[in-house]
């Protein structure tokens, strides 16, 4: 197998390329023969019913899973990085610079014992930022922007309800703008009053950004709403994947039908 | 100026949840739509004018055939276009009026119709008066544009609707019925901006209940069903 | 009693300084390895001592793997060499060794230390001894020894500067008064042991060897003569060390790090000198001065 993580330089158009990706569990199948490309700016959803392998493959995306079989390349500085041979400390290093991963439960991607303001700043800390006024500055500029009143800085995310604590997290995730988002269900959990605000944010920092996104969600509404590209899944295949609108308005596939006419969307 | 070539398009819908029924919606469909042209479409209902319509969006899957909308000085079959370059042509080339506003939570009313104009650059103050003076147009009171429109009456969001649409033109505008909740009052304003479009070099396309309003638009016509080339009106 | 004294016979019953010599090299390669990596803990083989842990046998077990014959031990806790801790050791190696011990900064070779630097400069002829109770710097951000392990090896500190900024905005300044974190030759973060932050500076190209050894912990880290050692801040809110508005009450000194001694039951008090031997210098010097007058 080719452990050399960069291949021969190409054009920089697409930013992650994904090829015949698959992770097996011994027998049990996660996600099979997965290819796509996603490009700058562009926001894929992923949707499909608990088990139809979605997270696995968001998983194996972030490289947060290996995966058994295929190829997750992301364009890095004009050259193609090998995802799952990364050695760990790049790996970490991409993670930081140029990803950002929104979990469904802020707590897991939040330090719940440290102030709102050092949840933002600490990527900036991370990346070499030794200013505490421009820290201050930088965190407070970002919980306008999602709509946290900046004098609440200093609290602890404890303190703030689900919605706020889902605001922060992706507060968090931003301040260091990275270039792919990978979000597992942004708004599971929250009240559906707290969703449609948090998804109107969503959709319009992901827009003013430039940035790519992957979105796992098993909410339709969701999907149409924040994504471009749609994907469905089902027992871990890729039955269809196409323009999100036109997959939800025109589904071809037989599954995909079923999932859409359950719904009022 | 040719700005859409359709040929040979065929669309069926298979109902795989329902004994896997299959409806053949249309068949065979060839036209060519210019700049400067305001083509309806006609059939009668259920004939298939809103697929043709949404078939030229891209919001439907061809099942077969070819439709060329003219993109940045190149032709692009919409057919086969990968998602993102649709989702270009739909941002520069290709506009949709539909009949409903899809109303996206908390955005106000002028910024929905400032929106277009930000979109290409110009400053807000300029978009904010353009924008007012449009929906003044479209008779919607000053008082309502600072309000998001999901509580207006459906009269009241399809002319928000119309507004945005538009503000900015687009090379190619694909009406859906867009005047099919208004008075007459509004329905004649309608009928102005589409003819403003139009002289403008705008190509539209467009799909109206109301054969008097056709008589006032349509410089040429299409039948869904005869398939036959374009009339001129 | 500050003259070097010779004890005369190490105790024949235990091997020179205590350690068997295995050991002894054991804990030379630890050292060594150490030297060569400024900062990083190295994992070594902490022995049973002749006394319990967090009583400083990580320090003594450096200074037994040095200890020889044409050394000479100074033994300070807290800057002075006569609290019962300080006395014990001194007493020990004595014992194990029959080598010379002193009282005076400038007279010892080896110089081991609980909680201070001692005031007087330090030669490249000398080597600083530290005792160390917790040698992970980040242990309190970070429970996980394997977590801090890999921050370490891939150099994420950033969770550390963020315990700095919570420091600054919740009490305006850093909290921190004593174990301030530094950097050591720019690549790893070390804990300097409680040493008050007063001491930090004198850390940064020190010409004398600088060791640290934890028993309980089973660490040794090193930083060699010369190197640059950072006491961890921000631009704008940079490192700063005590300070006192009195002198030392014994020998007037403004420049070194003062004690508050509670001298009557009434909470009358005065501030010292921690570090005795440099009290003392100043005190001899100016009774000195004031006989040639």
């Amino acid at each position: 197998m080719d452990m050399s993580i960069y291949s021969q330089a190409m054009t920089p158009e697409p930013l992650l390329q994904v090829q015949d990706m698959s992770r097996y569990y011994g027998e049990r199948v996660g996600c099979r023969a997965v290819t796509f490309q996603l490009w700058p700016g562009e926001i894929l959803g992923i949707v499909g019913e608990s088990g139809s392998g979605k997270s696995t493959l968001l998983r194996c995306l972030a490289a947060l899973d290996q995966p058994t079989d295929g190829q997750i390349q992301f364009a890095d500085d004009g050259q193609w990085l090998d995802v799952p041979a990364l050695p760990e400390p790049k790996r970490r290093a991409l993670m930081r610079r140029a990803w950002g991963i929104v979990h469904q439960n802020p707590r897991d991607g939040l330090r719940m014992g440290v102030s709102a303001g050092g949840n933002i700043g600490e990527r900036l800390m991370d990346a070499g930022e030794r200013n505490y006024g421009q820290i201050r500055r930088v965190a407070r500029d970002w919980l306008a922007r999602v709509e946290i009143d900046p004098d609440r800085i200093d609290d602890l995310p404890q303190h703030f309800s689900g919605g706020m604590q889902q605001r922060l997290q992706i507060a968090r995730v931003l301040v260091s703008e990275p270039r792919l988002v990978f979000m597992d269900e942004p708004t599971g959990g929250l009240d559906v009053s707290v969703q449609a605000k948090l998804l109107d944010l969503l959709r319009a920092l992901v827009r003013d950004m430039g940035i790519a996104a992957v979105i796992v969600t098993h909410d339709l509404a969701v999907a149409r709403l924040l994504t471009d590209r749609l994907m469905v899944m089902k027992d871990g295949v890729v039955i269809e994947q196409g323009l999100t609108d036109q997959v939800l308005d025109d589904p071809q596939h037989a599954y995909t039908q079923l999932l859409t006419s359950a719904v009022l969307v | 100026m040719d700005m859409i070539r359709v040929s040979g398009v065929q669309k069926s819908f298979t109902l795989h949840n329902q004994g896997a029924a299959t409806l053949r919606v249309l068949e065979g469909i060839a036209f060519v739509a210019g700049a400067g042209e305001c083509l309806i479409l006609q059939g009668e209902s259920g004939a298939g004018k809103s697929t043709l319509l949404r078939l030229l969006y891209g919001n439907y899957k061809c099942s077969r055939g070819e439709i060329l909308i003219r993109h940045d000085e190149q032709w692009i079959d919409i057919a086969t276009a990968q998602a993102r370059t649709i989702l270009e042509i739909r941002r520069l080339t290709l506009s949709y009026v539909s009949q409903f506003l899809r109303v996206i939570p908390r955005v106000s009313t002028i910024d929905i119709v400032c929106g277009p104009l930000l979109a290409r650059g110009i400053s807000s103050d300029i978009a904010a008066r353009k924008a007012g003076d449009m929906l003044s147009r479209l008779n919607i009171p000053p008082r309502l544009w600072g309000l998001a429109p999901a509580t207006f009456s459906g009269g009241e969001q399809q002319r928000v609707n119309i507004a945005r649409s538009f503000i900015a033109h687009t090379p190619i505008m694909l009406l859906d019925e867009p005047t099919a909740s208004l008075d007459a009052a509004n329905r004649d304003v309608v009928i102005e901006l589409i003819h403003e479009a139009r002289t403008s070099g705008v190509c539209l396309v467009g799909i109206f209940h109301d054969e008097a309003v056709r008589q006032m638009v349509a410089t040429a016509r299409f039948d869904i069903l005869t398939a036959k080339q374009p009339e001129v009106a | 009693m500050t003259e070097a004294q010779t004890i005369s016979g190490a105790d024949p019953h235990y091997n020179y300084g205590y350690l068997d010599e295995q050991t002894k090299r054991m804990v030379r390669r630890a050292l060594l390895k150490a030297v060569a990596i400024p900062g990083y803990q190295v994992p070594f083989g902490s022995r049973e001592m002749p006394l319990a842990r967090g009583w400083g046998t990580g320090g003594i077990q450096i200074t037994a793997a040095l200890v020889g014959p044409a050394d000479c031990l100074k033994v300070i806790d807290q800057g002075a060499d006569d609290t019962t801790n300080a006395v014990s050791i001194r007493n020990f190696f004595a014992r194990v060794t029959g080598g010379r011990t002193t009282q005076k900064t400038a007279e010892a070779t080896i110089i081991q230390t609980r909680h201070r630097i001692p005031e007087k400069p330090l030669r490249a002829d000398q080597i600083l001894v530290y005792q160390v109770p917790q040698p992970e710097p980040l242990r309190k951000l970070e429970p996980s020894e394997v977590e801090t392990r890999n921050m370490h090896a891939w150099e994420e500190y950033g969770l550390m500067q963020v315990r700095l900024y919570e420091d600054i905005a919740r009490f305006g300044h850093v909290a921190t008064t004593y174990a301030y974190p530094v950097m050591v030759n720019e690549r790893y973060i070390a804990s300097p042991t409680p040493i008050p932050k007063f001491d930090n500076p004198k850390m940064d190209m020190m010409p004398a060897l600088q060791l640290f050894g934890a028993g309980r912990e089973k660490r040794v880290y090193a930083i060699p003569p010369f190197t640059r050692v950072r006491s961890l801040d921000f631009e704008d809110h940079p490192f700063t060390v005590q300070s006192w508005d009195k002198p030392c009450e014994i020998c007037g000194s403004r420049l070194s790090y003062l004690d508050e001694v509670i001298v009557d039951d009434h909470g009358a008090r005065i501030f010292v000198c921690s570090d005795t031997d440099y009290c003392e210098d100043r005190r001899a010097d100016a009774a000195s001065l004031g006989e040639g007058a």
